[in-house]
Formats: C-alpha cells, sequence, structure tokens
C-alpha cells in the first residue's frame, strides 16, 4: 500500500533524487561508532539537531495554550500546567530541552574545536555555527522571560541593564529591547514573544540550512 | 516464495529496526504534545448549575426579557456574564422559558420586534420570525424552534439551567 503510494508520486515527480541526497550518503569509517567507538563525538551536532526538533515542536504546541500579556501570562502558563493533560511534560520538555541544547551544543563546539575540523576549507561554516550559538542563547533569553514570573523578570531586568552598558548605542539597546525608555513590562513581553517565536527561528532555520548545505558541500573533515 | 523459508536479508533487519526503534522515539515525543493539544476535548463538560432569575410573581401572560449574571471560568480567565430569557406563562399557567439566541445563525430575537408582526419573536439578522411558542415560522430562515431552557421554581423564584434544543419543523 505505502510502497504502491510512494511508486505513484515517484513516478510523477521523481522524489527518489530528492531524498537520497538528503539521507543516503556513507559514513566514513572514522566517524562510524562500531568501527572506533571513540567517535561518538560526532554524535553531538546530530544531537544538537534533535533536541532543537523537540523545542521547535513542543515551543508551537505551547504557544495553544499560552498567551504572550502581563495580566494572563503567568496564569496561562500556570492552567497548562496544572489544568491541561501533559501539561507538565510538554512544558517540562521545553524547559529542560532550553538546557540540553546549549549543553549538547557546546559539546559539538568542543568536538570540532579539539579535532581542528574548522581549518580550511570549513572556517565559514565555523562561523556559521557561531551565529547558530548566538541565536540559540538568545532564544534562551527571550524564552526566560515569557512565563512573567518574578525570576523572569528580574532575569531580564538584569539582561537589561547589560545591554545598557555597550559603548555609545547601550541606552538605544535597551528601549529598543525593552520596547520602552523605563518600564519593563507590557511591550517588553509582547517584543520577547515575538523575537522568541518568529525572528529567531526565522533566523536559526536560515542558519541551520547553510551549515547542513556546507557539511554535505565540504564533507565530514577527514580523521585525526 | 511462499514455499521457501522467508529470508531476512541484514539490510531487511536493520530497517525495520530502524524504523522501529525510530518510530517509538517519535510517538514518545509526540504523544504527549498530541494529548496536551486535543486536550479541550476530552475535557468533561461541567452541567451548569440552576440559576435563580427571577420571582415567579412579576412572569406575566406576555414575553418579558428577564436576565440573570453568572461567574464564567475560561481557563485563566473569570468573568461575568449575562444571559437572558424570554419567559411567559401560556393559556394552561405553564412557565416558557425560551431562549433568545435565534437558530438560524445565532443573533438575539426580540418578542414583537417588528411592528408587522407584533405577536411573534422577530429576528433583525435576516428576519426571522417565531411563533409565541417558540415555533419558528415556516417559510422564514430559522429551521428549528427556539431552545427551552430547563427551569425550575423553588419557594417562588424561577430558577433557569440550560437551553435545551428542540425538535425543527
Amino acid at each position: 500500500m505505502l510502497q504502491k503510494m510512494y511508486d505513484w508520486i515517484d513516478e510523477r515527480v521523481d522524489i527518489t533524487p530528492l531524498w537520497r541526497d538528503i539521507a543516503d550518503h556513507e559514513v566514513p569509517e572514522h566517524v562510524n561508532p562500531a568501527h572506533h567507538f571513540s567517535a561518538f563525538v560526532y554524535c553531538f551536532g546530530g544531537l544538537t539537531f534533535f533536541v532543537t526538533v523537540i523545542q521547535i515542536l513542543s515551543g508551537m504546541f505551547l504557544t495553544m495554550y499560552y498567551v504572550p500579556d502581563i495580566e494572563n501570562a503567568w496564569r496561562s502558563v500556570y492552567y497548562l500546567q496544572t489544568q491541561v493533560q501533559a501539561g507538565q511534560i510538554v512544558r517540562g520538555m521545553h524547559h529542560w530541552g532550553a538546557s540540553v541544547v546549549i549543553v549538547m551544543l557546546f559539546l559539538h563546539t568542543l568536538r570540532v574545536f579539539f579535532q581542528g575540523a574548522y581549518k580550511k576549507p570549513r572556517e565559514l561554516n565555523w562561523m556559521v555555527g557561531v551565529l547558530i550559538f548566538f541565536v540559540m542563547l538568545a532564544l534562551g533569553l527571550t524564552g526566560y522571560l515569557l512565563p512573567w514570573d518574578n525570576k523572569a523578570y528580574f532575569a531580564t531586568v538584569v539582561t537589561l541593564q547589560i545591554a545598557e552598558q555597550v559603548p555609545f548605542i547601550g541606552e538605544m539597546a535597551k528601549t529598543l529591547l525593552n520596547g520602552d525608555p523605563s518600564i519593563v513590562g507590557a511591550q517588553t513581553l509582547a517584543r520577547f514573544f515575538a523575537i522568541h517565536v518568529f525572528f529567531l527561528p526565522a533566523a536559526l532555520f536560515v542558519l541551520m540550512a547553510v551549515h547542513f548545505i556546507m557539511i554535505r558541500k565540504q564533507g565530514i573533515s577527514g580523521p585525526l | 516464495m511462499s514455499e521457501k523459508k522467508q529470508q531476512v536479508s541484514r539490510r531487511q533487519f536493520l530497517n525495520y529496526t530502524l524504523t522501529g526503534v525510530g518510530g517509538f522515539m517519535a510517538a514518545s515525543m509526540l504523544a504527549p504534545m498530541v494529548r496536551f493539544a486535543i486536550d479541550p476535548v476530552l475535557k468533561a463538560s461541567t452541567s451548569g448549575e440552576m440559576q435563580p432569575v427571577v420571582d415567579v410573581s412579576e412572569i406575566t401572560t406576555d414575553p418579558q426579557r428577564f436576565e440573570w449574571t453568572v461567574k464564567q471560568v475560561d481557563a485563566w480567565y473569570t468573568s461575568d456574564v449575562t444571559h437572558s430569557a424570554w419567559v411567559y406563562k401560556n393559556e394552561k399557567d405553564e412557565i416558557i422559558p425560551l431562549s433568545p439566541i435565534c437558530k438560524h445563525l445565532g443573533c438575539t430575537v426580540n418578542w414583537a420586534g417588528n411592528e408587522s408582526y407584533p405577536d411573534q419573536f422577530f429576528c433583525p439578522c435576516h428576519d426571522g420570525r417565531y411563533f409565541k411558542d417558540g415555533k419558528n415560522v415556516p417559510d422564514t430562515p430559522p429551521n428549528a424552534p427556539l431552545d427551552l431552557y430547563e427551569f425550575e421554581v423553588k419557594d417562588g423564584t424561577l430558577y433557569l439551567g440550560k437551553p435545551v434544543p428542540r425538535e425543527g419543523v
């Protein structure tokens, strides 16, 4: 049945080369943990991607209940945690996943660094990777405010003061992030929500696409 | 093929195992999220309690509009919501509490809302009409009678519950 459906589509639009190109390529021996167990260090990039997928999915589902408004943000989070079935699990996935993704990203970076995999011709991909790291940090930062509890609020107050320390443009940067010159409130929350669910994910998708295309183009770096 | 012993090649075996493990992982990831999303459908609907509306002595043979307010809990938002009913006593001295919600597209109907039909309920949206007992006038947009509220009389006060739909004409 499935085979027939696949064949029907494939006959018309020839999708086999499409997925072959993405999924069907050889894993070099030095990257395969079955040959050298130490090759598990090559998994961290993939694990980062896996956790990112969990973050995207759980985040999408969380917005079914969450509202980015200072009156209701905390209440909607409390409601989805206590009244909605599996709410604790879904929010838990997003909460813990946010930390795990940073850890995986860091381990991936360490592997690339100590293996010297960032060297020519892969410098550009290292730079894109660093940008992904920054986007991830920004996602963590903006997401932290959204539950609108005391911890979230004061963490953001501190963050904004750090942004203010930037020479010359500090004050402007702070107002831009905050949405208001002095009040950390309604506009800040709306802004952080927009940045967290639209702007940063969009940037992340583009950067990840570039990152992966470059890996396919250049191949995995050779054995040490 | 069926005569021979079915051979599973190494490639097939790996394919099955990988698909199985991958499917299991995807399922365990998605199951809580899907359950989370469909929660409103599976939640038991809370049946509203009977609310005191009006003193029975105020009810006449002419439909009058009575309003009452209930506390509505909408997830994390609690508010007071006003409901209304058209209530009258028919010739058998029975209380008839009608829902004012038009059965066509949900506008609000008024008793004698149109000068040409002084003894009918009238919906201004699409000229839907109902007789005094709530039955829809044939050849007007509504295709069912107005809902009847569940009701009871306690200590001379009319209590109303949920509107109950009736069979169409």
